[in-house]
């Protein structure tokens, strides 16, 4: 057993084995590190959002609120009905709308529109919003979010795409005033 | 016999495990130790492993797609033979386990265990609280029904109000820019392989040191946790005057073991399975979603934190928690182990209890909810009506129909969002009523836009009857001197 730099023949190797293991454990782990974060980056790449129909404008009464139901851009074999998203369309005179998502400013829950009060309601911890969208009362910080919308050959079109929450709303941001009726 | 000793015989000299065993399983314990209040540990471990049986059990049958883990669910509910049964334990098992965890935790806190040599069995046990805590909400996740799918977005939204990487978590844990089969997938491997892992990876650590370091004795008043001599007088107690584990305290154990094991079975049984509510379709906006029982509290904290503190709150205090409860042993790591010499940690254990106990409380009657549908299900009560004019009569219509009495109630039914209106004109003047209809406040929407003068008229005219009929209704004192009793008579 020969010894150079205090260092025996066998620790060397066995240093050298680890080092070689940890070289291909690096190697390996950027493959795996960029799967697991390829919910990320395929956003970055190509993002969620793209222009949906919600169908014909007949379907949206003027001055009336009326819910809508889309087909979610990005979607696997296997989702089941959970590719079907609602919203709420607001048709405030034929010309402008207000699609506000179905997620309630605060935690998401589903939001119910009452027209006799003109009022939508969460019936998970209250929060409750005017017809325009803006906060009424309970614990959310800001009004419903908001999809951008077009109009083209009769049909209401808006960009939508992910889940809208309080740290992600999506494109249109519509921050929530307290209206004083 | 004979064979049998053969038999074991034959393995023995191949595993030779039989000697560690024996001496692990009769190794002295102190004798306060066999007592029923060390039996929890014993306990939250046969939850385990009666969840690790009944969960293969349903992984037979289970499909983990968004698509059809919902059906699968009903065929076990009611397509196989005791498949509902199989969910039942396995759900009852669920909170039977996280309430016996919780438990064992408050023992060992108030008997000391925690003190030195024993803090890392300390901080491994926190970390199987966590865990045991993560198998619970992924587990009501694998149940793929609307409160799964809503809880799912709560638990987005709470993640997107992370600074900075707030929607990239979002994303990672959706597994896509919705919630869909890529979700249920992942939170299917982290229910099955990643979180049981580490739950079996700590119960062996865990388990490992209560064996190296002994049972925490029975704490005596009086009896002060020194690093210097505790070791000593650690192994002079189980020594001198100890007992063997097997049989001598293991008999309670196994005992209490069945009784829980029998608990769940009875639960199950009369209780059945849980759920699943409806299909997780999100275009079904019906619906009032809620968490399971042991995150009712989180569900009713979240509806009372103020808005503005609520992101903070929301990303801050567990953190500090959790830092606390690690931290727990190293600055407290020597002294009196007894209860009866540690108020503050009475008082604070019993200050928790009560917090969380009126917070699942309030979780299950969710009062901050608006009542849906109360303004078309529960009529005006009868007293409130009778005997009163035309314009009156058509307040209280008007009261239904603009959906007040989804947040008020009247005689104890409907919402309890806002105030109950029984006696409102006790507390508010007719201006003041008006004034409160149109312009809202205080949390209540204002209904000037929505409220004709007419309506506004009635539904104030109906307010001023709320009151008990021997007492007054409020009135403006200042307007009487300038208009006269006359003017302003009450009726």
């Amino acid at each position: 057993m020969s010894q150079e730099n205090g260092m025996s023949r066998r620790a060397m190797l066995v240093k050298l084995g680890i080092f070689l293991n940890g070289a291909v454990g690096i190697f390996l782990a950027v493959p795996i590190v960029r799967f697991l974060l390829s919910p990320v980056t395929r956003e970055k790449k190509f993002g969620y959002e793209s222009w949906l129909s919600l169908g014909g404008l007949e379907q949206f009464p003027a001055g009336q609120t009326r819910l809508a139901t889309y087909r979610n851009p990005v979607v696997n074999a296997w989702d089941g009905e959970t590719d079907s998203i609602a919203c709420w369309v607001r048709n405030v005179d034929h010309k402008t709308f207000q699609v506000f998502a179905i997620n309630c400013a605060h935690l998401g829950c589903p939001v119910r529109w009452f027209p006799q009060s003109s009022l939508f309601m969460c019936p998970c911890h209250g929060g409750v919003y005017y017809q325009d969208g803006s906060r009424a009362s309970g614990p959310p910080e800001r009004g419903l979010f908001q999809y951008d919308y077009k109009v083209e050959d009769g049909k209401l079109l808006i960009k939508a795409g992910g889940m809208p929450t309080p740290g992600q709303p999506v494109a249109n941001k519509v921050e929530g005033k307290a209206t004083c009726a | 016999m004979r064979l049998i000793q053969k038999v074991g015989e034959w393995f023995d000299l191949r595993l030779q495990l039989g000697t560690p065993i024996r001496e692990t399983a009769e190794h002295p314990v102190p004798r306060e130790t066999a007592s029923w209040f060390y039996v929890f540990g014993s306990a939250a471990l046969t939850c385990f492993m009666l969840q690790i049986v009944t969960g293969i059990l349903l992984a037979l049958i289970y499909v983990p797609s968004a698509g059809e883990a919902w059906n699968s669910l009903q065929t076990l509910n009611h397509g196989i033979a005791l498949g509902w049964f199989i969910r039942a334990l396995h759900g009852w098992g669920s909170n039977f386990m996280v309430a016996i965890v919780l438990i064992h935790m408050v023992q060992v806190f108030l008997f000391g265990a925690y003190k030195f040599p024993r803090e890392l069995t300390w901080i491994v046990g926190v970390l199987l609280l966590l865990v045991t805590l993560g198998m619970a909400f992924t587990g009501q996740i694998m149940r793929f029904d609307q409160d799964a799918y809503w809880g799912l977005g709560i638990g987005a939204s709470i993640a997107s109000r992370v600074p900075v990487i707030g929607p990239w978590a979002v994303n990672l844990m959706l597994g896509g820019p919705i919630i869909a089969g890529a979700t249920l997938s992942r939170f299917f491997a982290l229910h099955v392989f990643v979180i049981p892992g580490l739950l079996i990876a700590f119960v062996g650590l865990h388990l490992l040191m209560v064996l190296k370091l002994g049972i925490n004795e029975w704490p005596m008043p009086g009896r002060i946790v020194r690093r210097a001599t505790y070791m000593q007088e650690y192994r002079e107690l189980t020594h001198k005057e100890g007992i063997p584990f097997v049989p001598s305290a293991v008999w309670k154990d196994i005992l209490f073991s069945g009784f829980i094991l029998l608990a769940i079975a009875a639960c199950a049984v009369y209780f059945g399975p849980f759920g699943p509510s409806g299909q997780p379709d999100p275009t079904i906006i019906q619906t009032a979603p809620r968490p399971d029982f042991f995150f009712l509290w989180l569900y009713a904290l979240l509806s009372f934190l103020p808005p503005s503190a609520e992101t903070p709150i929301l990303l801050i205090a567990p953190a500090i928690g959790l830092i606390v409860l690690l931290a727990l042993p190293f600055f407290a790591g020597e002294g009196e182990k007894s209860w009866k010499r540690r108020p503050i940690a009475v008082l604070t254990v019993l200050l928790i209890a009560v917090a969380l106990g009126t917070m699942t409380h309030l979780g299950e009657h969710t009062p901050w909810s608006p009542v849906m549908d109360a303004w078309s299900s529960e009529p005006i009560p009868q007293q409130y009506i009778h005997g009163r004019t035309a314009l009156e009569r058509q307040g209280a219509l008007v009261f239904q129909a603009k959906q007040c009495h989804n947040c008020h109630s009247l005689d104890n039914r409907g919402g309890k969002r806002g105030p109950a209106l029984d006696a409102v004109a006790l507390q508010l003047t007719k201006d003041q009523l008006i004034r409160q209809v149109i312009q809202g406040g205080g949390n209540m929407p204002a209904y000037g836009k929505n409220l004709s003068p007419a309506e506004t008229s009635a539904l104030v005219a109906f307010l001023e009857t709320l009151h008990p009929a021997n007492q007054k209704p409020a009135r403006n004192a200042s307007q009487v001197d300038a208009l006269g009793a006359s003017e302003v008579s009450p009726r």
